[in-house]
């Protein structure tokens, strides 16, 4: 039999800057039991440079971030990459795939990858992805690079959780309409055009140009790069852009705004699943038999002291 | 039943590009409810055992069909002795001789799937010794 891995054997782990200490706390933050250490590490983090990486399936997210993680560790910098992927719906299970553009990261003593599957939370991320950005940081890794699952025009959440956010676009894959429509065109820090040897690569960056004449941006205007990650072709101005948005959250003081609204997102977040969870009860026992949706709601509302 | 998917490494080492066999079993694990990372091709046992460790895995399952899994199955167990991490349940599967079976029995690998293994089976298989340790 295995030997029982207690909440303060993970700590003295985690502690111990250990990998195993590492990967043991963010699955106790995944199942939800993490707490009492994120409120003891909570005071040391926001040092590291969290960049979100969200964009549809195969515009090569995982390979841009191979590709990002090349690069900070050139610089001598440690890297954190948590990687989110769908689980399923009908089986909860979950295939983790973006491993396979990483390989080349795998025994490197600085780098830690962590696959995490979505659990269900809609937005592009896991539940749990917040608390693992904390962890983390508190273990000491200078770089955290957080890929969404393949998104569609609205999961925008990594925009509440990152520094940065770097939107990745492919030529080839939509009309000027497509670049128009509202959700994750309007969170991007910094936009990706990757597979720029594409021969469409020039359209997509007219129709991104045209976008944001008509968009209106407050203080950044994103800032646009090609890149071919398979290649690393982009990947240093990709770099300098990255640098250049932190630098200006930091001069304009909005650095410390990005973390208030972190913090308070995730706030809602812990707050809104527990009530969920409460208020499914409620819902399933009073829907039974109930004559009409407002009387019922009304007797939901009355168990938490308020009416509709 | 844990409390928690179960979460499982299924790997594909050396030169060996068949991975039509790791797609079924991780596909059959993913649809019993469990969270599977898959390596891609070419992985060192270091690899391997470096992922298992990151991705706080319950289980590794490697799939050999090369021929040289005498060699790579007693590494990937060194390595994860070496690494403090032999509390992770560690299986494979492949075109592997009965005598070798019972050889890599011996040398620590929980369990050797051979080809006409019900998939079924597998997944009882994970279920039971990789739930045991996803409930402590």
């Amino acid at each position: 039999m295995c030997p029982q891995v207690d909440f303060d054997t993970i700590v003295h782990d985690f502690d111990a800057r250990t990998q195993r200490g590492l990967a043991r706390a963010i699955s106790l933050a995944e199942s939800g039991r993490a707490a009492p250490l994120i409120a003891r590490v909570y005071p040391q983090v926001g040092r590291a440079m969290t960049i979100g990486l969200t964009g549809p399936p195969g515009v090569g997210k995982s390979t841009l971030s191979s590709a990002l993680v090349r690069k900070a560790r050139t610089l001598g910098k440690s890297v954190g990459v948590i990687s989110v992927d769908p689980s399923s719906p009908f089986s909860h299970g979950a295939l983790l795939g973006d491993r396979i553009r990483l390989t080349e990261h795998f025994v490197d003593a600085d780098v830690f990858i962590r696959s995490m599957a979505s659990r269900g939370h809609l937005g592009g991320l896991a539940g749990a992805t917040a608390d693992a950005v904390t962890l983390m940081d508190a273990y000491g890794l200078d770089v955290i690079l957080i890929e969404t699952v393949g998104v569609g025009q609205s999961e925008i959440e990594i925009a509440e959780l990152a520094q940065t956010t770097l939107v990745a676009l492919q030529p080839g894959s939509g009309d000027s309409v497509q670049v128009l429509k509202a959700g994750i065109m309007e969170i991007a820090d910094i936009f990706i055009i990757n597979k720029a040897d594409h021969p469409m690569a020039n359209q997509l960056r007219r129709e991104i140009r045209s976008m944001m004449e008509i968009l209106q941006f407050s203080g950044w205007v994103p800032e646009v790069v090609s890149t071919q990650a398979t290649t690393g072709v982009g990947i240093d101005e990709l770099w300098v852009a990255i640098e250049k948005h932190i630098a200006w959250l930091k001069t304009t003081g909005k650095m410390h705004e990005k973390r208030q609204e972190a913090f308070e997102h995730q706030v809602r977040q812990l707050a809104l699943g527990n009530i969920a969870v409460r208020l499914e009860d409620r819902v399933k026992a009073e829907s039974h038999g109930a004559s009409d949706p407002y009387a019922a709601a009304e007797r939901v509302l009355a168990t938490f002291n308020v009416s509709l | 039943m844990a409390d928690r998917p179960l979460r499982v490494v299924v790997a594909k080492a050396g030169l060996d590009g068949h991975d039509r066999g790791a797609k079924v079993i991780a596909r059959a694990l993913r649809d019993a409810g469990m969270e599977v990372i898959y390596t891609g091709l070419f992985q060192t046992p270091e690899q391997i055992v470096q992922t298992a460790i990151q991705e706080d895995a319950d289980g590794i399952g490697l799939s050999i069909l090369s021929g040289a899994h005498m060699t790579l199955f007693p590494l990937i167990v060194e390595q994860l002795k070496a690494q403090g991490a032999d509390d992770i349940v560690f299986f494979g599967g492949g075109t592997i001789p009965p005598d070798d079976v019972v050889a890599l029995k011996a040398a620590g690998v929980k369990a050797i799937f051979t080809p006409g293994a019900p998939l079924q089976d597998i997944i009882d298989f994970v279920n039971a010794e990789c739930g045991k340790k996803a409930r402590t």
